[in-house]
């Protein structure tokens, strides 16, 4: 009997290490075939939400031209991970995403310049691109998205006020202050809870965190990554901050656990009028049936009457230069179709918001319209400052820390660590990664 | 007749023997591709500056300096020191205290044990994230949170881990208290020896092996943990300390893989730590094997 066991398991190992062996080969010899005629396509996907539509674009186009184009999405927040790994493998990924310049240092070499492509003649603007040191377009910017205060117009209305009530931090903070001490006879309160669980704090350590880096950058004429920060307009982050955490219903004590879905909940149930969160939010809040709009982040800068949304990418398309050319090729094609083709492109758009592009159909998103709206006013865009972060999840991790602390027991000293971890905490991950 | 077995021995022992590595093949290349072959890549690369594993350029020892000069490193092993400690005596002792009281003839022992054993089915995320709400919880009638400071998150760990391995090693310990011969019981009971004389000079000397075993897994457990230690704090809270940064509560392989995401400069340097860590444990491993060993008796 045992020895029967012992034959079978021997035979089930050999027999599936030649099946491991034999697949392999065949699918070698598949894409081999096809790499010397027309090129492989394989697209690393960075945005989840984007799947489903991309992997259709692809069967699309594939049955169009005949090029097989291969979609993978890497689960969200592990993308460098999945990025890493593949590019270690021979059926490397041909499309990949560079989301900030840290990350085009990563794979600078990695990235063919696309300078002088069709898809680059294809741009209307090169507000969004990477550059390297020696000037090449290596990662190209083909969406963008915008981050301000999304408010409920409709709950707004009934506290009394209007979209236009508000123009800057004092008035915010009055309209704000007023729904917080009305909330009891309103049903509703001003904000919904700045939530400082890993889902949800990205928002101010990462988003909120632009508006002094953008305005201290500005003041400085900052234009690549400094090696220090003077947190400047600090107060006026402390400001708004103060603001999220006293006019709400949420407990400041509690923000650590807080997610990301209990503060969209808030809004989407009607107990806040203000949500601080980005354009990519528009399609699932229409759905809910809110009326919606974006306004700026006002946090008591000088002038700030005339600010816009926050506007930039962390998309940008990159093209594997250590692929054969016929690849490359067969990739610029297919990114040349995507943004060209008149329903391509409308499906593009649909799922990520406003294309840079020429041919490309206007969004219908409503968020970047307001901030279309705001630019078409003469309101200057906040760029997205933050993508000079060294160390990025580090940065935010010890101003989370430090935030946390300081809603718990809103004190000077503990802001001071808030100081801290922006300011000392910049030149320690600088020091990091540039170490 | 003993003649013709012998012969029959032979001829059935001879083929065996000469296709025997044949039959060991399979086995050992997967070892090879499954093992050797990473584990010599790795600590290759660990000598190297790379993004990827294909375009590794020689670096030398630079990585391995930069290990020792990194203050999250030297607080993640000190945690992962002191963690180890704390968990092994408090998940053996306890484990064994249950075991020996469920050997007990005790109404619904089998019950005890299932339930006991349970929470080692759940997987160390979800742990991590149902604990860490608890203890949450738990600390708001207080006014602060699990993150607040680097004990809560410590012990914190602690009981996660403790609540997760007590059962399994539980299991372990009834086996080897089962296995204590009847007779020998029976012998110190005439001869008059009380329960605590029993317990330390006749049980727990025949279940060393089960003790090596518990501890050996405890050890090795308490130094690769991960994702309970990313579920539940995820090394938070961080602070700059001394002008450097360190996630408190981070334990050594969370803090290598951190490491790891820094930027490409850092690949090789995790996988120095990495490489480090793998001697560290070994050594560890080894030595608490041949200690406990030493005091095992023979049936």
């Amino acid at each position: 009997m045992k020895k029967y066991l012992a034959l079978i398991l021997a035979l089930v190992m050999s027999l599936s290490l030649v099946a491991c062996g034999g697949g392999e080969d065949a699918a070698d010899d598949g894409a081999g075939d096809a790499a010397t005629e027309t090129g492989r396509v394989y697209y690393l996907n960075f945005k989840p939400e984007f799947d489903a539509a991309l992997q259709q674009l692809a069967a699309d186009y594939t049955a169009e031209t005949g090029v097989e184009v291969k979609v993978v999405t890497a689960a969200s927040g592990t993308y460098s991970d999945t990025l890493t790994a593949e590019m270690a493998k021979d059926e490397a990924p041909t499309i990949y995403n560079i989301g900030n310049m840290s990350g085009l240092k990563d794979w600078d070499e990695y990235a063919i310049d696309l300078k002088d492509t069709a898809l680059a003649g294809e741009l209307n603007t090169d507000a969004f691109n990477l550059y390297n040191d020696a000037g090449e377009l290596k990662a190209m910017g083909h969406c963008f998205e915008s981050f301000g205060i999304i408010v409920n117009v409709d709950l707004l209305k009934e506290a009394g006020y209007e979209l236009s009530d508000i123009t800057n931090f004092e008035t915010l903070k009055a309209c704000a202050d007023d729904i917080h001490a009305r909330a009891g006879e309103l049903g509703f309160d001003a904000f919904t809870a700045a939530g400082l669980d890993g889902s949800s704090s990205w928002r101010f350590s990462g988003h909120l965190v632009n508006l002094p880096l953008f305005y201290e950058f500005r003041d400085d004429g900052v234009t690549e990554q400094p090696a220090t920060v003077t947190g400047a307009y600090l107060d006026n982050f402390r400001n708004i901050w103060d603001l999220y955490i006293t006019d709400t219903s949420a407990d400041a004590k509690t923000l650590s656990t807080s997610t990301g879905d209990e503060s969209k909940a808030m809004l989407t149930e009607k107990k806040a009028v203000f949500y601080q969160n980005g354009s990519w939010e528009y399609a699932s809040l229409a759905e809910a049936g809110l009326n919606v709009a974006m306004i700026p982040i006002y946090c008591g800068v000088e002038g700030e009457e005339k600010a816009g949304l926050c506007s930039g990418t962390e998309n940008c398309w990159a093209v594997n230069s250590k692929v054969s050319e016929a690849d490359q090729k067969a990739s610029l094609d297919f990114l040349y179709w995507l943004v060209t083709d008149a329903e391509a492109a409308q499906v593009v758009v649909d799922n990520l918001g406003a294309i840079p592009f020429k041919s490309a159909p206007a969004s219908s998103n409503a968020f970047l319209a307001n901030g279309n709206d705001l630019a078409a006013a003469g309101n200057y865009t906040l760029t997205w400052a933050f993508n000079h972060t060294p160390n990025v999840d580090s940065f935010r991790a010890t101003l989370v820390t430090a935030l946390t602390a300081y809603s718990a027991d809103p004190t000077d000293a503990n802001w001071d660590a808030v100081v801290s971890a922006y300011v000392d905490g910049w030149a320690i991950e600088y020091a990091t990664v540039n170490g | 007749m003993a003649k013709k077995s012998a012969a029959k021995v032979n001829l059935v022992q001879r083929p065996i023997k000469k296709w025997a590595p044949l039959f060991i093949l399979p086995t050992f290349a997967a070892f090879c591709i499954g093992f050797v072959w990473p584990f010599l890549q790795g600590i290759y690369l660990s000598f190297c500056s790379f993004n990827t594993p294909k375009d590794a350029t020689w670096k030398g020892i630079e990585n391995y300096t930069k290990v020792f000069s990194d203050a999250g490193f030297l607080n993640a092993f000190k945690n992962t020191a002191a963690f180890a400690v704390v968990s092994i005596v408090l998940i053996n002792v306890v484990a064994f205290t249950i075991a020996y009281a469920l050997t007990q003839k005790i109404r619904g022992a089998n019950l005890f044990r299932t339930v006991f054993f349970m929470p080692n089915l759940i997987g160390g995320v979800v742990l991590g994230y149902i604990w860490s709400l608890i203890f949450d919880g738990i600390l708001k009638q207080y006014g602060t949170y699990l993150t607040a400071n680097g004990t809560y998150g410590f012990w914190g760990l602690v009981i996660l881990v403790a609540w997760q391995q007590i059962g399994y090693m539980m299991i372990i310990y009834i086996a080897g208290l089962q296995a204590v011969p009847e007779d020998m019981l029976e012998a110190a009971h005439i001869d008059g020896a009380s329960r605590s004389q029993t317990l330390f000079k006749v049980i727990i000397p025949n279940v060393m092996p089960s003790i090596t075993t518990c501890t050996f897994l405890t050890l090795t457990n308490s130094f690769k943990m991960f994702d309970q230690n990313l579920a539940l704090t995820g090394g938070l809270p961080s602070v700059i300390q001394d002008g450097a940064k360190v996630n408190v509560t981070e334990l050594l392989a969370l803090n290598i893989y951190s490491t790891y995401n820094i930027n490409k400069n850092w690949h090789g340097v995790a996988q120095a730590k990495a490489v480090i860590f793998f001697l560290l444990v070994a050594v560890l491993a080894i030595a608490q094997q041949a200690a406990t060993r030493s005091k095992e008796v023979q049936q």
